[in-house]
Parts: structure tokens; C-alpha cells; sequence
């Protein structure tokens, strides 16, 4: 069977299957549309965690970014997992403890105060938003590419389908649809990267694999810097960018992973704090198989590319070339017309453009693997994306239903507030899709912002608000607005005002705008620090209130209030 | 009249021991998570890839494997003191 037909089979397959558990699942209550009923199992979670948490950018484009970014690339593994750390140490056995449906929820009443409430739903809908647009465009693109539709059909599909299981199912029906897309999205992950590690180093598994030897003998890594070095690009295991930047970077994406609302509300699902904490560790466990295998699957990716491809002759190149020229992935121009491919760092005289997106789409076919491998590979980036995009979807309309109109029209029904979520799932499905199909050029660019703002806005305000009983309103606001305001400002000076300005020396101590967030971070905690000093503490309820959270005893499922 | 309940000062003062315990854990699992990642990874990765572990440098190995490995180590090391705590403090869920 042919490439195309694999690929109909196995995501017809997947979504078939996605919808049958949604159907299976759906929710009836509130409590069942939010946190599932509070009963599934730390395993279950930490499937689902994991699949909410990789999205279609983990699974396609993380690879071809460590693949071309060499050492540099390493900011996404380590703050993409290191967050976890955080996340199970210091949030959350506490939020779970404290067990209601959102995190907004614990904002406004840790800090006695609904105007606090109100600016973490801001900044809950704010984070939500720029990602989801992202994920639907990540399912356009894997739509139009594996199944010849046009990118506009693909994410009219993809709405489709997330609308069908998160509008129906709620946290319940999202949570069993995940831990089917995680399984789905890992087999695809790890086929093709075990089987080239194989063909390149023999050794089956892609962690080791990497730090073995390719045929004549010497060590991947070395060689690839040799290649890399030859051609006048940078040594593939050192770094060009400078180490506080890579600090910062790092520090901001670990701290922003701990601060997403829709990771965070997935640990309010787990009957009990102990089940919390071992989720937070299964679901490291999960994104870790993925995450070690990255690095594999980027320096195989980038030494196949460079060894299949340049110097080789234009006419005689690999069919997975030909193949992906069509969509544009790759572009191969002999400029100086010797017949011959180059590929240099020199912008003048390189002729071999490879898009990082390719590192993953055309794995199975550069390792020339059966078509089965690659309708898979299809079906693992439409889980990866979808799953995301659902555990986005579901945070939105949670904010909208519980944090806006159960804050201010508190004797509505459990009914209504049910119509009213499913209502908001529905509005965000299409507004997220708009975006999908006409992304605004800034979208991508927010994405990786969306990070620097989690963490300059909520980690520090949460953290606080269990570690500190002094901790009092005026402080989380005040902190709150100083490190969005910062991180936002620094970023719209950099990448919108004066993007001609955005290089290393005009940076304050030398951190990109994607760094930015943890001097943000910081902001916000000598703000809070500062200002509740000069303000009166938080009144007894609240001070009681956190010496609670903190022992796990009695933890009933999540409440209503 | 504030009422003093010698029980009630009792259990304050365990419940005070317990958290004191709880941040010692945490704070000794985040030095850790510092300084494999932050550490080994980041400030000292220069240094480190001079000395070699197969075909890795270990500086590249600690950035692109060893944290996260470490990461996955912390949190059950987290969960197995923390079970084991709450035991003792008796705050454990049944």
C-alpha cells in the first residue's frame, strides 16, 4: 500500500478511536466537565500530562531545532522538563490539597480577592490563547502535508474533532482521549528513531546510540562536528549563545512549564496529595522517553541530511528529496551550476535549505522505512497537537465559566454553568481555528512567549501564596502586574517596536526576550516581597487556610465551593 | 478568654516540625536539580566537556540526557521521603 493510504488508515484509525472514548466518557457535572471527578488514577494522569503537555511544537519541531541549534538546543530539554521538578516539589501536592477547579480559583481565594482572581484569568485566557492558535495550525499542517488537503480543510477537521471531544467530554473525556493520543504519539516517536539509531550506530536504543560510533569507527558526535566545523558552521556540542542567556532561557522555560494553567489543572484530577505528587513524576517519566530520544533523533537528522545530500550530484539525489522539495521543506538551487549540492554557513554559497520540521516528518522515509511508518509518524503529530490543543480548550472555558461568571453570578445553576463552559469551549474552538487558518504573523513568536509570561506572572504569586503566610493581596497583585508588565514590555520593545534593535548588545545583561521571563520572575517576587511588607497581612481564615494546604490529610476530591 | 488546649499546641508545634522537615527535602532535591542542570549543564559545561564518557562530552551529556534523567530520579526520591514523612508525622491519607 502507498504512503497515502497508510496515512488515511492509521489517523482514521486514531480518531476513531479518540471519539469512541469521548463518547464512552462524557461528562455529566460540572465536577466531571473540570477535574474529571477527581478519580482517576496517578498513572492515567500522568499519561494524559504528558500528552497534554507535548504538543504538536514538542513533537514535530523540537528535533529539527536541537538538530540545527546543536548544544544551543538544549534550553527546551532541559526547561521543558526541568519544570516538572517544580511542579511536583513546590505546586502540586499543595494545589491539590487545596482542591478547587482552577488556578485562578486558588489566586482569588488564597489572596481573599477577586480582583486578583480577575488578573490570573487574564493572564489564564492570554497564555491559553496564543497556544492553542499555535496547535491548530501545527494539525493544519500535518493535514495538508500527509493528506494532500489544503491547510484551511485540515484545521476545519482538526476543530472538528477537539470540538466534538472537549465540548462533549470535559476534563473527563479529555484526560481518556490523552492517555490514548499518548500512546498513539510515542510508538510513532520511537519506531523510526530506534530504527535509524540502528541503521547508524547499531545500537537499538537512540539515548545510547547517540553517544556511539557511526560505521568507520569514530564517535557520531565527534564526527558531526568535524562535518559541521569543515563546512564553516559551529561545533555541534558547544554553544554560540552566551551562557547567561542560555541561563535565563532555561530558567524561564522551567519556570514557565510549572506555571501553565492547563498542566497545572491536570493535577486536581488525582483522588489524593500523594497521587499528586507520583503523577507529577509519571508524567516526567512519559515526556523523558520522548524528551532523551529529541537529542538522538536531531544529530541522526542532521548527519543523514548532510551525509545523503551535499556534495552529492543535483540530478542523482534521494527520492525523500524529491518528495519533500514538493512542499517546499527542502529546496535544493545549484547556484554556481557544478552540478554538485554545497551546503556552507556562508548565505551566499549554500544551496541546500532543509526546513526543521523535516528532521521528524521525513525520519522513516530518509531511514527508508516501510510507508506504515510514516501514516504513523502522521497520526502521532495529529495526537501530539490535538491532545494540547483540548487541555488548552478546556482551561478557556473553565476560566470563562467558573473564574468570570461563577465569581460574579454565584447563584447560578450547576446546569447553566455547565451550558455556559461548553458554550465558552465552542466560542475558543472557532476563535482558535480563525487563528489557525489565518495565523497572524506574531503567533509563533508568542508561543515561545507564552512561557516568559506563566512565569513572570503566576509561578511566583502560587509559590508565595504556599510558602509564605505573610503573603497578603496587595503583594500578589502588585507582583502579578510588575512582572507581566516587565516581560511583556521588554518583549514588544525587542520583537515589535525596534526589531532591529534585538541583538546582544542592546539586551539588559545580555537576555533575549525569550529569556526575559526570569528577570520578570524576580520582579514579581521583590514586588510582592516589597509590598506586602508595607501592607497588612492576609486575615486569620486565609493564614489558616495555608497552614491546611500544607499538611495532605484530608483531601477530599476537588470541591465546589 | 482564649482557651489554651495543651493537644492543640502539641499538634501546632508537630505540624510546625513536619513542614520544617518537608522544605529541608525539597530544598536538598532543588540543589540538586540546580546543579545538574543550571550546574553541569549550563555554567560548567565548558569545563566538563573536556573529559569524555563514550562519544559523549559530558557537559553536552549533562545538557541533553543526564539532567533529565536526574529530574525523573528527584521526583520518586520526592515521593518515597514525602510518603515516608507524612507516615511518621501521621498526616499520611489512609
Amino acid at each position: 500500500m502507498d504512503i497515502l493510504t497508510w496515512t488515511y488508515i492509521l489517523v482514521g484509525l486514531s480518531f476513531a478511536l479518540y471519539i469512541g472514548i469521548a463518547i464512552y466518557t462524557r461528562a455529566s457535572s460540572t465536577k466531571e466537565f473540570y477535574t474529571a471527578g477527581g478519580g482517576v488514577s496517578p498513572l492515567a494522569n500522568g499519561m494524559a500530562t504528558a500528552a497534554d503537555w507535548m504538543s504538536a511544537a514538542s513533537f514535530i519541531s523540537m528535533a529539527g531545532i536541537i538538530a540545527f541549534s546543536g548544544y544551543d538546543g538544549s534550553v527546551y530539554l532541559m526547561g521543558w522538563t526541568g519544570g516538572y521538578v517544580l511542579l511536583a516539589l513546590l505546586l502540586a501536592p499543595y494545589l491539590r490539597k487545596f482542591g478547587k477547579f482552577t488556578v485562578p480559583d486558588f489566586v482569588g481565594d488564597r489572596y481573599y480577592s477577586n480582583k486578583a482572581r480577575v488578573v490570573a484569568v487574564f493572564c489564564a485566557l492570554f497564555i491559553s490563547f496564543t497556544y492553542v492558535a499555535g496547535q491548530m495550525r501545527g494539525v493544519g499542517i500535518v493535514f495538508s502535508r500527509y493528506l494532500e488537503v489544503d491547510i484551511e480543510t485540515g484545521v476545519l477537521i482538526g476543530m472538528t474533532i477537539v470540538f466534538f471531544y472537549a465540548v462533549l467530554g470535559g476534563m473527563k473525556g479529555i484526560t481518556y482521549t490523552q492517555v490514548a493520543q499518548y500512546c498513539v504519539l510515542i510508538f510513532a516517536f520511537m519506531v523510526p528513531a530506534i530504527f535509524i539509531s540502528i541503521q547508524l550506530t547499531g545500537n537499538p536504543i537512540p539515548q545510547l546510540g547517540l553517544g556511539g560510533t557511526v560505521q568507520d569507527g569514530t564517535y557520531l558526535l565527534d564526527k558531526l562536528d568535524g562535518i559541521l566545523v569543515d563546512l564553516g558552521f559551529h561545533q555541534y556540542t558547544s554553544g554560540r549563545k552566551s551562557v547567561a542567556d542560555i541561563f535565563a532561557i532555561t530558567l524561564a522555560l522551567m519556570v514557565g512549564t510549572a506555571g501553565l494553567p492547563h498542566v497545572i489543572v491536570r493535577f486536581f484530577t488525582v483522588p489524593r496529595v500523594k497521587d499528586a505528587r507520583l503523577s507529577a513524576g509519571y508524567a516526567l517519566v512519559f515526556i523523558a522517553i520522548l524528551y532523551t530520544t529529541a537529542p538522538a533523533v536531531a544529530a541522526f537528522g542532521i548527519y543523514n541530511a548532510i551525509d545523503t545530500v551535499a556534495g552529492q550530484p543535483v540530478d542523482d539525489l534521494p527520492e525523500w528529496v524529491e518528495n519533500w522539495q514538493k512542499t517546499n521543506l527542502i529546496v535544493v538551487e545549484d547556484l554556481n551550476n557544478d552540478g554538485l549540492v554545497q551546503y556552507l554557513a556562508d548565505p551566499e554559497m549554500n544551496e541546500l535549505t532543509v526546513d526543521k520540521d523535516i528532521m521528524v516528518l521525513a525520519a522513516p522515509e530518509i531511514a527508508e522505512l516501510p510507508n506504515w511508518v510514516v501514516g504513523l509518524v502522521a497520526a502521532g503529530g495529529m495526537a501530539a497537537a490535538l491532545s494540547t490543543a483540548a487541555g488548552l480548550l478546556l482551561v478557556i472555558s473553565t476560566s470563562v465559566s467558573r473564574d468570570l461568571f461563577r465569581t460574579f453570578v454565584p447563584q447560578m445553576t450547576e446546569k447553566t454553568e455547565l451550558i455556559i463552559a461548553r458554550s465558552a469551549a465552542a466560542v475558543a474552538v472557532v476563535i482558535a481555528g480563525y487563528f489557525g487558518i489565518n495565523p497572524p504573523g506574531f503567533v509563533a513568536e508568542v508561543v515561545a512567549f507564552a512561557f516568559g509570561l506563566a512565569a513572570a506572572s503566576f509561578f511566583p504569586v502560587i509559590i508565595m501564596g504556599i510558602f509564605s503566610t505573610r503573603m497578603n493581596k496587595e503583594g500578589a497583585i502588585a507582583g502579578m502586574i510588575c512582572g507581566l508588565t516587565f516581560t511583556l514590555g521588554y518583549i514588544i520593545y525587542f520583537k515589535f517596536v525596534y526589531p532591529e534593535a534585538n541583538n546582544m548588545d542592546n539586551w539588559w545583561f545580555g537576555i533575549s526576550p525569550e529569556g526575559i521571563g526570569s528577570l520578570g520572575m524576580l520582579i514579581n517576587f521583590v514586588a510582592c516581597y516589597v509590598v506586602s511588607k508595607f501592607t497588612p497581612d492576609p486575615p486569620a481564615h486565609v493564614q489558616e487556610m495555608i497552614q491546611e494546604i500544607r499538611i495532605p490529610r484530608g483531601a477530599g476530591k476537588a470541591q465546589d465551593h | 478568654m482564649k482557651q489554651t488546649d495543651p493537644h492543640m499546641e502539641d499538634h501546632k508545634q508537630q505540624m510546625k516540625k513536619y513542614w520544617k522537615r518537608n522544605i529541608r527535602t525539597v530544598l536538598i532535591l532543588l540543589s540538586i536539580w540546580f546543579l545538574v542542570s543550571f550546574g553541569f549543564g549550563i555554567l560548567l559545561a565548558e569545563p566538563l566537556n573536556a573529559i569524555k564518557i563514550g562519544g559523549y562530552k559530558l557537559g553536552f551529556w549533562f545538557a541533553q540526557q543526564g539532567s533529565i534523567f536526574t529530574f525523573v530520579i528527584l521526583i520518586f526520591v520526592y515521593v518515597y521521603k514525602m510518603n515516608k514523612l507524612d507516615e511518621a508525622f501521621d498526616v499520611n491519607e489512609k
